[in-house]
Parts: C-alpha cells; sequence; structure tokens
C-alpha cells in the first residue's frame, strides 16, 4: 500500500495568539449571554415571540452547522468508500471539523429547546411521521459514530506514549494494552462506521429540509417546495468539498503550513458538476412551479433568493470550471468560500427570512444576545480545533521520508 | 432470483428514488389519528356574537391564569387592537368592521382549531400533542421538549410558549376544556356565552346545523362553513356574514396540514428499506474499490 504523504502529527505551535486571545473574548462575550439564557429563560436574550418560535439558533447554528459539517461524510465517502486514498491528507481534519461542527450542533439544540434537560426524550419518546424526530435521532447517532471515527487519532497518540503522573504509574502498562485493543478492534470494524455515517448523514441533511415542509403557506413559495429534502441534500453534498477547501487553506495560513494546492486543485475540479445538478434541480424546481414571478417583486425575499442562487452557487460554478481558479489559492479559496456563503445563507433563508408567519404583530430580527451566543459557539469551535490540531495526530506534514502506515486505513472484511 | 425477489428490488428501488423526491404514492402516510364519528366540535357563528369576552374571562378561570374580574371585561377598548391568544389568555375575541351594510361589528372569537389532521400532532418531535376521541387536540407536559415545531408547524399560528420561564416552560393552547368535558361538563367559553353564538355538538350534526342556517339565510351568511373541509377538517367551525379572509382567517386548502411532509418522511423510511439498501449498496462500492485497488497493486509489484 501506498502513503507516500500522509503523515499526520500534532503540530509543533503556541496555543495562544492575538487571534487566539480575541476569539477567547468573543467566545466569554457567548457564554454570558448564555448564562442570560439558562437564568432568565428564552425570552430574556432572544427576540424570538409566538409568531417567529425559531431564529438563527436554529437557523444557523443547527441548519447551517450541519450543512457545513457536510465535508466530514463527502469526503469519507471519497476517501474511504470510493478508496481514493490520495485524498486522505484531508479526511482527518474533515473528520476533525465534522466532529467539532456536529458537537456545536448538537448544542444549539441543547441551548434552543425550552426544557434542555428533556433533550434525551426523543431517545425513548418516537413520533415517526415527525420530520424533526428523524433529524433529532439521526444527528445523535452520527454524532457518535463521528466520536467513533476519530477514536484511531486518539489511540494513534498515546500508544506507547502513556505517561500518567506519579502514584497512577502503575496504570500506564494496563492502559497502553488496552489502548491497543481498542486500535486493532477498531482497524476491523471502522468500515461499518464510516458507511454508517454516510447513510446517517444522507438521511438526516434530507430530513433537514422535510422540516419547514409542514409550514407549509407559512414559508415564502420561493423557497416552499415538497423537493426541499433532495435540494437540502444535494446542497450539503456540493458544500462538503467547498467548505474543506475554506477550511484547508485557512487552517494553513494561520498554522503557517504550504497550502495542499495539490489535493484541493483536485478536490475542486469535482465541485462544478456537484454544484452543477443542485443549480439544475433547483431552476427546474422554480420553472415548474413558476415561482419565478417572485423575482420581479422587490421584497426582501427575493433579493435574498437572488443572491443565494447567484452568488452562492452560479459564480462559483462558474469559478470551479475555471482551470485557472483551480491552481491558484486565493481565487480556489474565493470560490469555495461564495459555495460556503451560498449555502449558509440558504439555510437562513429557509428557516429565517423565508417564514411569514399569518399574523405578525413585529418581525424578527436577531437580538445581540442571540447573535453573541452563535458567534461565541464559532469561536470555541475555532479554538477548540486548533486545541486539537497542536496535540492531536489530525493535519498531515508532507514529508519524503517514508510515512508511517496511518492508523486509520480502513480494511475490508478479511485481515 | 426468483421473480418475485427481483420485483421487491424493483418496488425498492423505486420507493427510494420516489421517497427522495418526495412523491411517494407506494408507501402509506400519515398514522391514522382517532377520529371517532362521534368526536365533539363548536361552531361559531360570528354573526351572533356581540363581543362580550365572557369566554375570555371564563376561559381563563377555568385554566388557572389570573383572570380578574369579569366586569372588567365590559371595556370595549381593548377590541380596537387585534390580539391572539398567548400564554396569558388561550382565547380572545378580535372585532371587525363589518362594512356598508351595518354600522354593527363582526366579533370573532379565535382559539385553537382542534384540527382533524392537526400538523402540531405530526410534528411533535416527542409525539406530546394527540388528538384525542372527543375532538380534543391536547398537549402532554411530560414529553415536551419546548423544540417549538409544533408552533412552526400549526396553519392558524395557535400554540405559545412561555418565552420568560427559565424553567418548564409551557406550550399553551385552547385544550376544548378536556378536563371539564371529560366530567360532562360544556367546555368553559360554551357554557358562558350568553348568546349561544357558540354551539357545542358532534361535528357532524354542527356541519347540518350550520348548512341549515346557511340555507335559511342566505342573505345573513356567506355559503361557506370555515373548518368543513379547511386543512383536513377541524373541530371548531365558524359561520359569517363575510369572507372570512376580511375577517383574519389563513386562506388554507382541503388538504391536511402535515400531508407532504408526512408522505417525504415514511417514504424515506419505509420500513427501513430506503437507508438498508443504501448502506448495503455503500459496502458493495467500498468492497469493489478496495478489490480493484489489491489488483492492481498487485500488478505493479
Amino acid at each position: 500500500m501506498s502513503h507516500e504523504a500522509v503523515h499526520p502529527v500534532p503540530l509543533q505551535r503556541k496555543y495562544f495568539t492575538p487571534g487566539v486571545l480575541i476569539l477567547c473574548a468573543i467566545a466569554l462575550n457567548g457564554i454570558v449571554f448564555l448564562l442570560g439564557r439558562f437564568f432568565f429563560g428564552i425570552g430574556s436574550v432572544t427576540n424570538l415571540n409566538n409568531q417567529f418560535p425559531w431564529g438563527i439558533w436554529i437557523g444557523v447554528d443547527v441548519a447551517a452547522g450541519v450543512a457545513l459539517a457536510a465535508g466530514g461524510f463527502t469526503t469519507a465517502a471519497l476517501g474511504h468508500v470510493m478508496h481514493r486514498e490520495e485524498y486522505h491528507a484531508i479526511v482527518r481534519p474533515a473528520l476533525l471539523t465534522a466532529m467539532l461542527g456536529y458537537t456545536f450542533v448538537a448544542m444549539g439544540v441543547f441551548v434552543d429547546i425550552g426544557r434542555w434537560y428533556f433533550i434525551w426524550h426523543p431517545l425513548i419518546m418516537w413520533n415517526g411521521s415527525s420530520a424533526l424526530f428523524e433529524v433529532g435521532i439521526c444527528v445523535m447517532i452520527y454524532l457518535t459514530v463521528l466520536y467513533i471515527e476519530f477514536l484511531p487519532v486518539i489511540t494513534e497518540r498515546f500508544i506507547g506514549k502513556v505517561k500518567l503522573p506519579g502514584g497512577l504509574s502503575f496504570l500506564n502498562k494496563p492502559i497502553d494494552k488496552l489502548l491497543r485493543i481498542l486500535d486493532n478492534w477498531l482497524s476491523k470494524a471502522m468500515f461499518i462506521f464510516i458507511i454508517a455515517g454516510v447513510v446517517l448523514s444522507t438521511l438526516h441533511q434530507s430530513s433537514l429540509g422535510t422540516l419547514m415542509v409542514i409550514a407549509g403557506p407559512k414559508m415564502h413559495p420561493l423557497w416552499q417546495t415538497p423537493i426541499l429534502p433532495l435540494l437540502f441534500l444535494l446542497s450539503a453534498i456540493s458544500v462538503g468539498f467547498p467548505m474543506v477547501i475554506f477550511e484547508s487553506l485557512i487552517a494553513s495560513r494561520s498554522l503557517g503550513l504550504k497550502p495542499e494546492m495539490h489535493i484541493l486543485s483536485k478536490l475542486g475540479s469535482m465541485i462544478a458538476p456537484l454544484l452543477g445538478v443542485y443549480l439544475a434541480f433547483k431552476l427546474g424546481d422554480m420553472f415548474i412551479r413558476e415561482t419565478f414571478v417572485y423575482l420581479k417583486e422587490f421584497t426582501t425575499a427575493s433579493v435574498m433568493f437572488s443572491i443565494e442562487l447567484l452568488f452562492g452557487v452560479v459564480i462559483p460554478l462558474r469559478m470551479f470550471l475555471s482551470p485557472k481558479v483551480l491552481k491558484s489559492p486565493p481565487l480556489l479559496f474565493t470560490a469555495s468560500a461564495l459555495v460556503v456563503f451560498g449555502v449558509f445563507l440558504n439555510r437562513i433563508n429557509n428557516f429565517v427570512v423565508a417564514y411569514t408567519p399569518p399574523y405578525v404583530v413585529k418581525s424578527y430580527f436577531p437580538s445581540f444576545g442571540e447573535i453573541s451566543v452563535t458567534v461565541g459557539f464559532v469561536a470555541m469551535l475555532v479554538l477548540l480545533y486548533r486545541f486539537v490540531v497542536l496535540n492531536f495526530p489530525v493535519i498531515s506534514l508532507p514529508s519524503d521520508q517514508p510515512a508511517i502506515r496511518t492508523k486509520y486505513t480502513i480494511r475490508g472484511g478479511k485481515q | 432470483m426468483s421473480g418475485k425477489s427481483r420485483r421487491d428490488f424493483l418496488k425498492t428501488s423505486a420507493v427510494i428514488g420516489a421517497g427522495v423526491a418526495g412523491f411517494s404514492k407506494s408507501v402509506k402516510a400519515a398514522p391514522k389519528n382517532v377520529l371517532s364519528e362521534d368526536r365533539m366540535g363548536v361552531l361559531v357563528d360570528t354573526t351572533v356574537c356581540v363581543g362580550c369576552r365572557n369566554c375570555e374571562w371564563a376561559c381563563k378561570t377555568a385554566h388557572d391564569l389570573p383572570a380578574g374580574e369579569l366586569t372588567s371585561y365590559e371595556k370595549r377598548d381593548i377590541l380596537k387592537t387585534k390580539r391572539r391568544p398567548d400564554v396569558h389568555a388561550l382565547t380572545v375575541v378580535n372585532e371587525f368592521s363589518h362594512g356598508k351594510n351595518s354600522s354593527l361589528p363582526i366579533d370573532v372569537k379565535v382559539q385553537c382549531m382542534h384540527c382533524d389532521h392537526p400538523a402540531c400532532v405530526s410534528a411533535c418531535i416527542v409525539g406530546a400533542f394527540s388528538k384525542q376521541e372527543n375532538g380534543a387536540v391536547i398537549w402532554d407536559t411530560d414529553k415536551c421538549i419546548g423544540c417549538r415545531y409544533c408552533m412552526a408547524a400549526c396553519p392558524f399560528q395557535v400554540p405559545a410558549f412561555e418565552y420568560e420561564k427559565a424553567l418548564n416552560p409551557n406550550i399553551m393552547k385552547c385544550d376544548f376544556c378536556f378536563n371539564r368535558t371529560k366530567e360532562g361538563k360544556l367546555p368553559a367559553c360554551v357554557s358562558i356565552c350568553p348568546f349561544e353564538a357558540l354551539t357545542y355538538g358532534i361535528r357532524t350534526d354542527l356541519v347540518k346545523i350550520a348548512r341549515e342556517r346557511i340555507k335559511r339565510n342566505p342573505e345573513r351568511y356567506v355559503d361557506h362553513i370555515l373548518g368543513e373541509y379547511e386543512v383536513g377538517g377541524t373541530s371548531w367551525m365558524y359561520l359569517s356574514s363575510k369572507d372570512f379572509a376580511e375577517l383574519d382567517f389563513p386562506k388554507l386548502k382541503s388538504n391536511p396540514a402535515p400531508g407532504v411532509s408526512e408522505s417525504i418522511q415514511h417514504g424515506i423510511f419505509a420500513y427501513f428499506v430506503p437507508p438498508v439498501s443504501l448502506y448495503a449498496l455503500l459496502g458493495g462500492i467500498m468492497w469493489i474499490t478496495k478489490h480493484r485497488k489489491e489488483i492492481s497493486e498487485e500488478e505493479t509489484l
């Protein structure tokens, strides 16, 4: 087996930089408002009311969060299901982002629901006809699967390096042995979890689209369509690789590494067809339901829809078709960022902008507290990401010497 | 491979396709609601209602909400603003001008419609809502997690949430006085109404009564019983002298509110066949690509 350049290592960097300190401040600000929510109720922090029961905590933290964590299952499908090993260097960072992303999706749900201490209820109280139940269960299981998929990184980090302090040192050997057994078992069973992760992702990515179908006429016709689940799935699939490129380029800039253009360009070349399929369905849906008539009006809905489609799909689609864009880091970054922005906006549009209830006393705009919590979560995610890549073997450094075999290869049934 | 299993396979693939596209007709939609033939309902005759708001007081009293003195409800200033049911009042009366025909206003009592195919029941993540045999749609505090999906789903925008409570916030809406009707009593609002604007009875009878009233007084009513067919029928129904759209009722079609959403949901999960098939498909691809890679590696060696 060839494993030329795949050699993930914990990066040797200082944790605290001026940027990190700013992120800490943003995270702390979010925590302050979170405390307000838990002590004084959702109404004390948010602008939500009986007309607008869902705001950006659902639209951004949950819906956009799930979509933008799609890099995890798309790269898993590419690298492990299709065995394209040249992409293995990006699978771990993508997995880490997906794992952290979904963790914060769960946190977003946790703070948004009124009775957070009953968050486990869906596990035993089932309602098969509820799209939200499906999303909830799938996300719970998928989060577990992501943690399992990440375990080999932990075992790899500690095998042969377990050094407990002083009195506990007698545990070093048993723990090491345990890790080795776990690692051995994982490398044999991992394919089960990899496939499960992809299946679970397709299920809840699409069901997330089903969520708003039940809102019926309360949702603007530009977005309300029975093929919402399909559109959500297609957009999630097409945002997976752009998100990986986007993160990879930011991470290499921030960590002072050379961008892995040889992989990212190849990854980028696959985006245009995926985006094209999404665009085709989106336009097809618009023409079949003849909703383009709403684009003639100048309203928030029509403007947001046009921005989403033009800047989030059409322009990046054209960019990804150009070989020049694929070879240039800044252009590739711009194109990827546009797709990420487009899907992000699409989720906000679906859950917040499109939602027009029949009786509106006051229109909804997120409060400072809501925005603080959402931005705070993003800051915490970045801080955790930095902590993990500095302490665990996630990011691969290109090296000439033959690398050790990664623990994360997926072996088929035998061996 | 026998013909049967091949047919099953084709059926399965069709279900996957249909389910994903959201046009599944081959799979069973919505689980059956408890829809008793004898389910009760209320007929609201807005041409009779004078807007005394006694029902608001009775409702609050019956649900242990701060109600104040009954006499304080005589003030009509509050009718100038359009209100919605909320956590302080599960029913409210709104007033509309009659227009050119009469100087008398039209008063419309608003509360949960108790749909026959309720969106909240379909949507609720933990099944905290249920349609009862007597027609009431009620909410179970022991299950609710406070996600507010019922509020996003309700076509009449009825459920309200206690945003100001940090612990155990409730979803609040009219429960058709479930605890009173269980004991054979009338719903509080029906029982207090001084002009019999509210008629409580078996829903099918109420539809007949409403038709009869329209037939006898065609100039008094518009020929439309709101709630007879809207979103698949509701337990509460309205008669009016004016188009319902002018009385702030949402324009709704006759297909049940959860309809498409449930078909999609049950299509994607038809007996877990689509997810399991996808799992098998991906497993197959994984095995083939792995196998192919091993062969090519052996060749290069």
